[in-house]
């Protein structure tokens, strides 16, 4: 296990009006994260599947302490690092890393590309500046960036999306980490390349035998991509399942209508079940289970309490009463 | 670091393809390179001695004289070459002052917040609320004349603009994605401070600083017609001014007018080049 959340949570207090704040004195929270429990094991690749609004990106971050919890356990490589501070945590960051949904705002405009790959070996003084720059050279060749003394000093600018997007993975892969977070690495990037870029990831994952978050929208890429799904649904875990059970037998009618919004190459007139209305807010979550308003299946406990994750089979859990 | 790093070819690319701000720029640009290097070489560019007796007083401009004389029989284009000198001195000196206090406060009160933000602030916002030549009078008047006093006085004056952009800019470019990217590969503040968030603000700063000098230059002319600025006899161009106001009424214009041009000139120069660079780099900055 190298990463291990429990119970985590995050709530973002509301900012009121001046003349809200005079008639209540009640806080009012977006509850971004509420209660997440996952694990990512050694070597493995968990995506973490919903829709825009559903916290993926914020429970990305939480694990990695960009953001502090409000609540709950983060035990990272069988260390509880929920309250981790200042220099032991900076320390630490060079075994977590993490790869942005936005090649174009994720680097230092200001800094050529090579500067960027080598600033984390210099932060945590793992090599002189002589061997730096060797290998950072060599780490540009290895994302298919060459010629690398060439592409060592260049500006962002003057590089295009794909090949941002492989400077960091560089960045964040110089460091040998034992964790990376990757928060949808490839939603912005042309349809074209997105193969090119998942493959070097994963080549990275076999020559460094390191763990990947992968955040994503697109169940279809979490599927070329990941060993075991998880599902979130606003704020929480829905389903979460090696890939095979969850797309040969998804439980939770969220996840059924999340694969059947794949398109396929040949459809056939089946009826797809597809969902009405938007992911409600944060603030206001619906009483019982949180996706009841929404739900094709919905019974009339489903608004009165809320289901919890349980295990239908091995190592495949869902929270819905219909499968209770 | 190269100079190419820091104003790199694409700038003047920039420049050349951006019409009107381009043109207003390279002008700008020539009148403060003019009078850099009449600043600079005053002694080989001057006809006369500044502050000697040459010729009778109040001789018209002529081919001796090209500018005439002041009252006192000064050569009037050697008074403006030296006072060149002058000025550029106490802009260089409040300036590097100025920037010296203003950036390093407005990148920590940025960066950092909270309370040490709300103090400094308070503190510029105040300095701030102050017309600058009320200002800069009240600070010379307890300071005294002098190059040295003339520029700390300017420079209170210009430390909370400075201060204000820079923190301004700050605020949003530490909410940025490569900000925290650099936390996230473990960074310390100090780092992301110096690499990561004032390279990025350097637009800003020469935008601000060539503004900035443009008002500076009249400020200090201001001060010296006031006689709160540099001694005399050193050349000054708010003293000629002064000076040769007096004579205006009695026929004599030149004293007062050339000193009048070349204040109006270098204030010029400044202005066009930061009017013209605001609009170029904000344009493709933000």
């Amino acid at each position: 296990m190298i990463l291990e959340t429990k119970d985590l949570k995050k709530y973002f207090p509301v900012t009121k009006s001046f003349i809200e704040r005079l008639f209540t004195r009640e806080m009012k929270y977006v509850k971004a994260i509420d209660g997440v429990s996952i694990d990512v094991r050694k070597g493995e690749i968990l995506s973490l599947v919903g829709e825009s609004g559903s916290g993926k990106t914020t429970l990305g971050k939480l694990v990695l302490r960009l953001i502090d919890p409000t609540d709950g356990r983060i035990i990272f490589d069988g260390r509880d690092i929920t309250y981790l501070k200042g220099e032991e945590l900076r320390r630490l960051r060079r075994h977590m890393q993490i790869i942005y949904q936005d090649p174009y705002a994720s680097l230092n405009p200001r800094m050529k590309i090579g500067e960027s790959i080598k600033d984390p070996l210099i932060i945590h003084n793992i090599a002189s500046d002589q061997e730096a720059y060797k290998m950072v050279l060599n780490m540009l060749e290895k994302v298919g960036l060459t010629p690398s003394e060439h592409f060592y000093g260049l500006y962002p600018r003057s590089l295009s999306g794909g090949q941002r997007q492989r400077v960091a993975i560089a960045r964040a892969m110089i460091t040998n980490p034992k964790f990376v977070v990757a928060d949808e690495p490839v939603s912005m990037i042309d349809v074209s390349l997105r193969a090119s870029i998942l493959d070097l990831m994963l080549r990275f994952k076999h020559d460094l035998h390191l763990s990947y978050l992968f955040i994503t929208h697109d169940l279809a890429v979490s599927k070329y991509i990941s060993d075991r799904i998880a599902v979130m649904y606003l704020a929480k875990i829905v389903e979460l399942g090696d890939v095979y059970s969850i797309f040969k037998k998804p439980l939770h009618p969220y996840t059924q209508a999340l694969i059947s919004a794949i398109p396929v190459p040949y459809p056939r007139r089946e009826k797809k079940l597809s969902l009405s209305g938007e992911i409600p807010s944060g603030i206001d979550i619906p009483p019982g289970c949180r996706f009841h308003p929404r739900c094709p299946f919905k019974m009339n406990i489903c608004s009165e309490e809320e289901p919890t994750l349980r295990r239908i089979e091995e190592g495949h859990y869902v929270a819905c009463f219909l499968h209770q | 670091m190269r100079t190419t790093d820091l104003i790199p070819r694409e700038f003047w690319r920039k420049i050349r393809d951006a019409g009107i701000d381009g043109y207003m720029v390279i002008v700008g640009l020539m009148i403060v390179i003019t009078a850099v290097i009449l600043a600079l070489f005053a002694e080989f560019i001057a006809p006369y001695d500044p502050i000697q007796r040459v010729g009778p007083p109040v001789s018209p401009p002529s081919t001796q004289y090209l500018l005439g004389t002041d009252s006192i029989g000064r050569d009037v284009l050697s008074r403006l070459i030296y006072g060149t000198r002058t000025i550029m001195i106490v802009i260089l000196i409040s300036t590097v002052l100025s920037m010296s206090v203003g950036i390093p406060l407005g990148l920590i009160s940025g960066y950092i917040g909270g309370k040490l933000d709300r103090l400094l602030s308070l503190i510029m916002d105040s300095i701030y609320a102050f017309p600058g030549l009320i200002l800069a009078i009240a600070v010379a008047a307890v300071l005294g004349p002098g190059i040295y006093n003339t520029s700390i006085s300017l420079a209170v004056v210009y430390i909370p603009t400075y201060f204000r952009m820079i923190r301004g800019h700050v605020l949003s470019l530490r909410e940025t994605i490569f900000v925290e990217a650099a936390r996230a590969i473990g960074a310390k503040d100090r780092r992301i401070m110096l690499k990561y968030i004032l390279p990025n603000t350097l637009f800003i700063i020469t935008v601000v600083f060539s503004l900035n000098v443009a008002d500076a230059v009249l400020t200090e002319a201001g001060l010296s017609f006031l006689g709160l600025s540099v001694a005399s006899p050193t050349p000054d161009w708010g003293f000629d001014l002064k000076n040769g106001q007096r004579y205006f009424l009695s026929g004599y214009w030149w004293p007062v007018t050339f000193p009048g041009i070349a204040i109006f000139l270098l204030a010029l120069g400044f202005g066009l080049l930061g009017e013209g660079l605001n609009t170029i780099l904000g344009k493709e900055e933000i």
